[in-house]
């Protein structure tokens, strides 16, 4: 076993004992639950889900992210004290954090889809497409806590920023969209709005799942223009690669500063 | 064992480092000593590759520091204040640093029970208080035999038991030929284990040396008054005061 995989292996058992994950886990599982018993039909619930996922998997993932990331200072230094290079740990923590996370949303939100037996072929597409959703949400605001903490030494400072980054991507952001779009209405706006949906990992994942939902005149208005624009499956493959540049492009910089820094 | 030659280090504007020199001779105990922010943990963190010298070369157990990882194999540290993942228990920790060192680290397996940890073993650590933590944090530093110790403030938060343990420890793996680095402020401890002290006062040595030279040199008869010496005499040690040194 190489070295990452054995120090991923003690991060998972460290955060899966930790009661806020397995909490989350619970969450999912009740909301779905509930918005089965509910909300009908299996890709009806689903959407009313993606809402929930949308919002609480960056929030939980970058709190939880950055907190554990300040809190593993003083570990780190014991693990980088024994023949363990910087970037094996800083890949052994990441992996060991989003996993979990991951897990536990996965397993939260597929257990009722399963036990209530709401999964024809439809809803087991959109599922599949929620999970990929909500895991690529966690490895993206994994890696934004992870360059957070890296940047920032102050735990108070860095877990405002993690909240700063969360509100700016989840709420403020659909302000400026709509900001854009009425200021400037009397221009076309297509190709602004796909580069604006780019900038916001939080707008891929939705528009990622408007574009298979086909309800997108629901979700706003970048996953309208996406639609009409790449059509479904090439729109599914941009989604999916921004989202993958989100979750690369900081956890690139976060390495950079984690090998770096001075411990 | 440790070689380091015009070591500088600045956090920022504050200067730590500033040409610091300094040899440790193996199998031997050598106490860093220095008042506050005179940059024994700094050298010690250099010595581990956790903090990057600016400047200068520091050469540990023959392999010249170039930021690889493979020459730490060799040394066991002891940090000031240990803090383990909350969720994970001692034995945890224990194998997953067995684990990452591989099967081929030898273990003291003896330590589990010199450090009297048997009882709370597979106790998680959040619930174990600071003095027990500090006791797994010994154990660890001696767990895989290092051939190099870096003890930084060993014996704080630890019970006069527990202190006793770990001093007859460093004492019985001298014996064996170990090399050891201490850094503490309480200096009747360091008077009782060390063969050489290196006092550390604005990022340089202003002295290295055994206990008898440094006392003869300030003309005190204990390791205390002659640091206490050496601090009085610091405006004056712009210019270096006397330096022996022992490679």
């Amino acid at each position: 076993m190489t070295t990452i995989l054995k120090i991923v292996r003690y991060v998972i058992l460290d955060v899966l004992r930790n009661r806020w994950v397995i909490a989350y886990a619970i969450f999912f599982l009740a909301v779905t639950d509930v918005l089965l018993r509910l909300g009908g039909s299996g890709p009806r619930a689903l959407l009313s889900l993606l809402n929930v996922v949308v919002l609480l998997i960056p929030l939980v993932t970058i709190v939880f992210v950055t907190i554990y990331w300040h809190g593993a200072r003083e570990f780190n230094e014991l693990l980088l004290s024994q023949p363990v290079a910087r970037a094996t740990l800083f890949h052994g923590l990441f992996a060991g954090l989003i996993i979990p996370l991951s897990l536990a949303f996965v397993v939260g939100v597929t257990i009722p889809v399963l036990v209530q037996r709401a999964a024809d072929a439809e809803t087991l597409r959109l599922l599949a497409l929620m999970l990929v959703a909500g895991c690529a949400l966690t490895a993206v605001f994994g890696a934004l806590a992870v360059l957070i903490a890296g940047l920032v030494d102050d735990r108070l400072k860095g877990l405002g920023i993690a909240l700063g980054v969360w509100l700016l991507m989840t709420v403020a952001y659909d302000g400026l969209i709509l900001w854009v779009a009425m200021t400037f209405q009397d221009y076309p706006l297509e190709g602004a709005m796909l580069a604006l949906s780019f900038a916001n990992p939080v707008d891929l994942a939705r528009v990622l799942l408007v574009l298979r939902f086909d309800v997108s005149a629901l979700m706003g208005y970048t996953g309208a223009v996406m639609q009409r624009i790449l059509g479904s499956p090439l729109g599914i493959a941009a989604a999916l690669g921004g989202l993958a540049a989100w979750s690369i492009i900081p956890g690139l910089f976060a390495l950079r500063a984690f090998r770096r820094r001075d411990f | 064992m440790v070689r380091a030659r015009g070591v500088y280090k600045n956090y920022g504007r504050l200067q730590v480092l500033q040409g610091l020199d300094l040899d440790v001779a193996r199998g031997q105990v050598t106490a860093i000593i220095g008042p506050n922010a005179s940059g024994k943990t700094t050298f010690n963190k250099i010595l581990l590759g956790l903090v990057r010298a600016d400047r200068g070369e520091v050469v540990v157990d023959g392999h010249r520091l170039d930021g690889s990882s493979s020459y730490r194999a060799h040394i066991g540290y002891m940090q000031q204040a240990a803090r383990f993942p909350e969720n994970l228990c001692a034995y945890d920790v224990f194998r997953m640093l067995a684990d990452i060192r591989g099967a081929a680290a030898g273990r003291d397996e003896q330590l589990v029970e010199e450090f009297a940890l048997g009882p709370v073993l597979r106790t998680p650590i959040r619930v174990l208080s600071g003095g027990m933590r500090q006791r797994v944090n010994a154990a660890l530093a001696f767990l895989f035999r290092p051939n190099l110790l870096l003890l930084d403030e060993p014996t704080a938060g630890l019970d006069p038991i527990s202190s006793g343990t770990l001093k007859d420890k460093i004492r019985q793996e001298r014996a064996a030929g170990r090399t050891f680095i201490l850094t503490s402020h309480v200096l009747s401890e360091l008077e009782e284990l060390s063969d050489r002290i290196a006092f550390l006062l604005d990022g340089r040595v202003q002295f290295s040396g055994t206990q008898n030279e440094l006392k003869s040199l300030t003309g005190e008869a204990t390791l205390e008054r002659a640091i206490a010496h050496l601090m009085r005499q610091a405006p004056k040690a712009a210019a270096p005061t006397k330096t022996t040194t022992t490679p």
